[in-house]
């Protein structure tokens, strides 16, 4: 992948982020001012397209931005180049993908 | 002029790097002067103290760019650093410049330097003959005003030894190349501008920058190397999503 492609994934998955984040931070003060419980949370949101959308889409700008961000801080620390830093970068992609993805089906898929 | 080999009256202390690679610093005392550059300094040692002492100058006036070290571990040109106007710093330390391999005392090797000039595509290509009539550009246009703003470059390499980048990625092109670059996109009468931008627009060019200024902090001339970075940055993804050129 160009180095310019790069640039633009990472930048515009930034731009997707900071909105998400926000909106992410509002559930997290509503949630525990309201006192809901993991049961009360679970029932607003098993089911629920929207927030499987969100939060779906949520995971995947993080699993971008944080791999891609990875990859230049693996060349400046460690050296790590080329070949080696991209599959270093996609693997942790596919890491923060897996992991994110099941804990979103833990809030919203089936019981 | 009072340029005594003997060290009457007020003195600096002064270390200064002497070996390559390895080497240690070696201590000086130089008469305090009312009104004194760092090359001044230097030069009083090189003639009253070491003869051998090797570093650089030629104009003594800001002009070109040979004189830059790293002073109190910032890199700076010596011959326009007035040593009254430095921040508080005792001893004076000067080193020669960093990210760069080390010849000799305070002088450096500039060949990887102008290496990257050349490896980023700054060599001018012409694209009309000298009985072809001169291209108008408009003063104002913002192609020109992007050329004006970094072509008073004097290569100095303080940017160069500046960047944290380039210390953790050698291959890295570094500022004044990218800068040199960005003012080629935008010449109109350059014939290669989309070679310069293949060419820096890779992993070891604009996109490697951390936009973090170091190189414009300390350009002496008061150049912005940043600035012209983020425009490649821009025209590389313009060009990426299909669009023309900034
Ligand atoms: S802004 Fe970019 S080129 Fe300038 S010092 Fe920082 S990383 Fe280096
Ligand atoms: S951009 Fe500034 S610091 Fe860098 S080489 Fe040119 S004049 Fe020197
Ligand atoms: S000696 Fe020429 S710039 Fe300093």
């Amino acid at each position: 992948m160009s180095a310019g492609l790069l640039f633009l994934l990472q930048r515009g998955t930034a731009i997707l982020l900071a909105p998400l984040v926000l909106v992410h931070l509002g559930v997290v003060l509503y949630a525990v001012r309201d006192g809901l419980d993991a049961a009360e949370i679970l029932a607003r949101t098993r089911g629920n397209l929207f927030w499987a959308g969100f939060y779906g889409l949520f995971v995947l700008a993080v699993s971008v931005h944080a791999s891609i961000g990875l990859r230049a801080v693996l060349a400046e620390w460690t050296g790590l180049r080329g070949r080696a830093a991209d599959t270093a970068a996609l693997a942790v992609a596919f890491l923060l993908l897996l992991l994110g993805m099941r804990a979103v089906w833990a809030v919203v898929g089936a019981p | 002029m009072a340029d005594a080999g003997t060290a009457d009256g007020p003195v600096l202390d002064v270390r200064i790097w002497r070996g390559t690679e390895k080497g240690a610093f070696v201590r000086y005392e130089v008469p305090a002067r009312a009104n004194q550059t760092v090359l001044d300094v230097v030069t009083w040692v090189q003639r009253h103290r070491e003869p051998d002492l090797a570093y650089r100058f030629a104009c003594r006036v800001g002009v070109c760019g040979s004189c830059a070290m790293t002073v109190n571990g910032r890199p700076r040109w010596t011959c326009r650093t007035h040593v009254k106007r430095l921040p508080a710093h005792r001893p004076l330390v000067l080193e020669p410049l960093r990210n760069l391999p080390r010849i000799r005392d305070l002088v450096c090797d500039l060949e990887p330097f102008f290496a990257r000039w050349e490896r980023a595509g700054g060599r001018f290509v012409p694209t009309a003959t000298r009985r072809d009539p001169l291209p108008r550009i408009a003063p104002d246009s913002t192609a020109r005003r992007a050329v004006d703003a970094g072509i008073e470059c004097i290569n100095c390499a303080v940017c160069h030894a500046a960047c944290d980048v380039l210390a953790w990625r050698p291959e890295y092109l570094g500022p004044a190349p990218l800068n040199r670059a960005w003012t080629l996109v935008n010449d109109i009468r350059h014939g290669a501008r989309e070679e310069v931008l293949d060419r820096t627009s890779g992993d070891a060019g604009c996109h490697a920058c951390h936009s973090q200024a170091s190189c414009s902090e300390f350009c002496p001339v008061g150049l912005a190397p940043t600035a012209a970075i983020a425009g490649l940055k821009r025209a590389s993804l313009w060009r990426l999503l299909g669009g023309s050129r900034a």
